[in-house]
């Protein structure tokens, strides 16, 4: 296939992936099974930053072949030796009235490499920016939480709000606020911590990470905001699922309903609080228990996801 | 218990010497103060520099010794910690996960109702 063929169908992809994100925000399966939804979010999210990249690679060497990784490497290869001739074949130039194509070119093959070191860069930043957040909060913790025996294996900080969180990482904490001690009782309590270990063991913290990373590179697209949305609600789905093994779900609930409506302040004017919603998208949820998607479609979404991802990698390697 | 942990629990307690008392100490009142008296006068040294170095602490010259002072109070760092659990500082990174937030309007009447009907069939959780 020639880089222009490669690129039409990564178009292909890129635009498939956009729609496919758009309609995963309106179905309503993905409360069903959390996991799978998850797991189709990270692939439609890789596929259409590996497609958009490859997109704008294919057009800057049309008539390359041999996969578009191979090419980006050969051009450079030439450029380094100064072969203008193979450059022009490379982005497919013929003799006559080539300087305005070519700047093109050499524009798509900016713009896809600019684009690819983007995303690397935000997700990197995002990666450190947790980590020193966190490194903060262990700091202020060891000088100020204590243990309390109602909270097993968690800090208590002398805080007069409802506050519960976990810190993810290799030395990872469950933190919660005095408030929060009063609030709940000893069995809320058990359902909150088993909701925060769910997280710290199934490292959530990473699976919500790219998300957040394409938030902060992109503030003002509405995709990109609202899968992050999408991705922190199921992600907090997956974890109360988790916390409702060997318990019944009241326990969580309550413990929701009485978080939520704890520090109930007006929102600030015309600002629409970031989860609107979401507790009591949970909550619904719980009480009016869903059955989860049948294995059969699970192992169909998890394929898909597999797919989704193979394709641009194909078409970038081979 | 390990090193780092024996670390941490004495700068938390020379930290709540500091914060529990009005003026700036020097090492040997520091070490008067600690409930733990059997410290090695290095020991309480160099776990205060280092709560100097990590901005915790403020030093003073005083004569040939130094006096230190909490940087901020407890409830600075407590807010602190707690606004950014909260996400309330405006930094929205993906440092931690919490369990639920307050919520406002029509979502919180959605919940109290759910309150009402769990704690209304009598199978509510024990208070304590």
């Amino acid at each position: 296939m020639t880089g222009l063929d490669d690129a039409a169908l990564l178009a292909v992809v890129a635009l498939g992936s956009a729609v496919g994100a758009s309609a995963l925000l309106r179905v309503s399966w993905p409360r069903r099974s959390p996991a799978a939804a998850i797991l189709l979010w990270q692939a439609l999210g890789l596929a259409s930053g590996l497609a958009t990249v490859g997109t704008l690679i294919g057009l800057a060497l049309p008539a390359s072949s041999g996969g578009l990784v191979r090419s980006v490497l050969r051009a450079a290869a030439l450029l380094g030796d100064g072969d203008a001739f193979g450059m022009a074949a490379m982005f497919g130039l013929r003799p006559a009235g080539g300087a305005v194509i070519l700047a093109v070119r050499l524009a798509c093959l900016a713009a896809g490499l600019a684009l690819l070191k983007l995303l690397c860069w935000v997700l990197l930043a995002a990666l450190a920016a947790a980590l020193q957040a966190r490194r903060r909060q262990r700091t202020l913790l060891t000088l100020l939480a204590h243990g309390d025996p109602k909270v097993p294996g968690a800090l208590v900080v002398d805080y007069p709000s409802a506050a519960a969180y976990c810190l993810p990482g290799l030395r990872s904490r469950i933190v919660v606020s005095v408030g929060t001690l009063e609030l709940l009782g000893r069995r809320e309590l058990a359902a909150v911590l088993a909701h925060e270990r769910a997280h710290l063991r199934e490292r959530h913290d990473l699976v919500l990470l790219p998300f957040t990373a394409l938030r902060r590179a992109f503030p003002r697209s509405a995709t990109c905001t609202d899968a992050h949305r999408a991705v922190a609600l199921l992600v907090e789905m997956l974890a109360d699922d988790r916390a409702l093994r060997g318990r019944p779900a009241r326990e969580l609930v309550t413990a929701l309903a009485r978080f939520g409506t704890a520090g109930v302040c007006p929102a600030p004017a015309g600002a629409l609080a970031a989860g609107e919603g979401e507790v009591a998208a949970r909550v619904t949820r719980l009480l009016h228990p869903v059955r989860p998607l049948p294995a059969v479609v699970v192992l169909g979404i998890c394929l898909a996801a597999a797919l989704l991802v193979a394709a641009p990698i194909t078409l970038l390697v081979v | 218990m390990t090193t780092v942990n024996r670390l941490g629990e004495l700068e938390r307690a020379i930290m709540d010497v500091l914060w529990d008392t009005n003026s700036s100490l020097t090492v040997r009142e520091v070490s008067v103060r600690l409930t733990e008296r059997n410290l090695a006068h290095t020991t309480v040294m160099t776990v205060l520099d280092r709560l100097a170095k990590k901005g915790f602490a403020r030093r003073v010259r005083d004569g040939r010794a130094w006096r230190y002072c909490p940087a901020a109070t407890r409830e600075t760092y407590v807010t602190e910690l707690m606004l950014t659990a909260l996400e309330q500082t405006g930094d929205r990174t993906a440092a931690l996960t919490r369990f639920a937030q307050s919520v406002s309007g029509s979502e919180a009447e959605v919940l109290r109702d759910a309150l009402e009907v769990i704690e209304g069939s009598g199978e509510g959780d024990d208070r304590t």
